[in-house]
């Protein structure tokens, strides 16, 4: 039998070989990956087990990170909608958000519309916390404002609710039935978690038209875009099925994964 | 052709024709779960590419440093006068990488872009699918570790052939001797080099790939928060996430050379059939364990 051992010349010449081909395998052969497709459906699956196992491992109130003053090195990066493009936002804007009004919806007992004073008066939470883009940078700023369990507990939940959504004032994309308005979601867990804030303060001040005047929602253990800005309504739901595209979110609705825990 | 060493390849050859044996050398738990990495490895390395260039900057520490500087590497594009061009910049060192890092080509068009359309799933900027496609991989990558190692101490795989021995460190000089004049001795045993690379990767690499992964998910921040601080702050795991990245494409490309070098055939039946040629022991040597 003719034993296969190579010259260093041949073992150069396929190496190349070798190294080219893989720069030629070219990834658009994946591109079927696409959008609602059933194999990237099904590979979805998995952030419900992602879901599932974190929940299982991690405390139901444990803490995100904290950390100090001295950690706040830059303002806080806004992304996203940074000056909503609104004529309703704009007239709220005009009046320092004086007519302004949190409304809370849905399956709860004691619907409520909050001003912003009536939220100032409420007890409050201040946290140092690190913010995680999707797209993978991190910026540490300090968040003031009321826990959203304390709004829950006032509005009375009921017993079949299983999600908090959040309905907001900034167009993100033009539809053909006119602005689509950012909305996003969590289920109660996240929405009673202590470090779940209505924020209205960063940094020491009020919270600027960039990072989501006059209210945003902090939800420490999950990504920025299950954090949405610009709030005006809450509204508890037991299903997703009348929110936009049904998946719980602008971003869930465009692909990305309701879970954003990771 | 007067050659000692073609002389002795030549007898080496005639020799194994005559007593190089058959052995079963790779278990079908070995097998499996090598060609589900190998797969799984493929798509995170480039989907993992798809989420890097969402954001082609890392960093150093807890944070990115928008209003201070603690960048690592940039792989990014800008305007100039002359047009647009592509940068790699690496701890301050900036390069011109237009057409492959930071700015390439879609058909006509540059696009700006961390990494081409050809190193990435999908080829066009989609961060949900890259995340997806990563996430469905990385829970495939970490199943099939565990079944191996389950497996590896079951089978006497792990202490067997892995475990580095003694004997293994006083050949290693001899073993790189070798493997750079691309002279192998091929037996059932994993050689010194091949021990250490494979559990480099088995036991260091790969770990530190999930650890750094872990590391970035921000419910695990709030699950086990010393994770993040023991490798440096989520941003610099972000970075270690990407250098072992690298250190695994280096270690596929030094596989794929060595395998070619020492008999494709051979070394692919025996990960695809466990079935292995071996050389006739090396006058001298007790045991027939310089592999490749």
């Amino acid at each position: 039998m003719q034993k296969f051992q190579i010259s260093r010349r041949k073992f150069l010449t396929a190496a190349g070989i070798g190294a080219s081909g893989l720069a030629l395998s070219g990834c658009d052969v994946f591109d079927g990956l696409a959008r609602d497709s059933a194999v990237r459906d099904f590979m979805e699956g998995t952030n419900g087990l992602t879901y599932r196992v974190q929940r299982l491992i991690t405390g139901r109130d444990a803490l995100a990170q904290e950390f100090t003053e001295a950690d706040i090195r830059q303002p806080q990066r806004p992304n996203g909608v940074t000056a909503p493009d609104d004529e309703f936002y704009k007239g709220l804007l005009r009046n320092d958000f004086a007519d302004w009004r949190l409304e809370v919806t849905g399956l709860v007992e004691k619907p409520l519309s909050l001003s912003r004073a009536q939220l100032l008066a409420m007890p409050s939470r201040t946290q140092i916390t690190r913010h995680d883009c999707v797209e993978g940078w991190s910026c540490i700023a300090k968040w003031t404002g009321v826990p959203l369990s304390l709004v829950l507990d006032e509005a009375k939940v009921k017993p079949q609710a299983r999600y908090a959504v959040f309905h907001c004032m900034d167009p993100i994309e033009q539809g053909l039935a006119g602005d689509i308005k950012y909305y996003g979601s969590v289920d109660l867990i996240d929405a009673r978690h202590p470090q779940t804030i209505l924020a209205y303060g960063l940094n020491g001040k009020p919270l600027p038209v960039e990072n989501g005047a006059p209210l945003r929602v902090r939800v420490e253990r999950q990504l920025g875009y299950k954090m949405p800005k610009y709030l005006h309504r809450i509204e508890l739901v037991d299903t997703f099925s009348a929110i936009g595209g049904g998946k719980g979110g602008y971003w869930e609705d465009n692909g990305y994964d309701w879970y954003g825990g990771i | 052709m007067d050659n000692p060493h073609i002389r002795e390849m030549a007898d080496a050859a005639s020799a194994s024709a005559e007593a190089g044996t058959l052995v079963y050398r790779q278990s079908a738990w070995t097998r499996l779960t090598h060609w589900v990495w190998a797969i799984s490895l493929f798509f995170l390395l480039l989907s993992g590419l798809q989420i890097f260039n969402a954001h082609p900057t890392l960093y150093i520490g807890d944070q990115s440093g928008f209003g201070f500087d603690n960048e690592i590497l940039a792989i990014r594009a800008e305007n100039t006068p002359e047009g647009p061009v592509g940068y790699t910049r690496v701890f301050g060192q900036r390069f011109d990488t237009s057409g492959v890092l930071g700015l390439s080509w879609v058909g006509d068009t540059p696009v700006g872009r961390g990494f081409p359309a050809w190193a990435t799933i999908p080829s066009y900027q989609d961060l949900a699918t890259g995340r997806v496609v990563h996430f469905f991989f990385a829970w495939i990558l970490v199943v099939t570790l565990l079944v191996w190692l389950a497996a590896s101490l079951a089978n006497g795989h792990l202490r067997r052939d892995l475990a580095p021995q003694l004997q293994d460190l006083r050949r290693l000089p001899g073993d790189i001797a070798s493997h750079v004049r691309l002279r192998f001795h091929h037996a059932r045993e994993y050689n010194t080099p091949q021990k250490l690379a494979y559990g480099g990767v088995l036991f260091i690499l790969l770990p530190l790939m999930i650890l750094t992964g872990l590391a970035m998910s921000p419910t695990m921040n709030a699950a086990i928060p010393f994770l993040a601080d023991a490798l440096g702050g989520r941003q610099t795991a972000r970075t270690i996430h990407f250098a072992a990245m690298l250190l695994l494409v280096g270690f596929f490309i030094i596989h794929m050379l060595m395998i070619l070098a020492a008999g494709p055939i051979n070394e692919l039946r025996s990960i695809v059939t466990g079935w292995y040629r071996t050389d006739p022991p090396i006058d001298g040597e007790t045991n027939s364990g310089r592999s490749a």
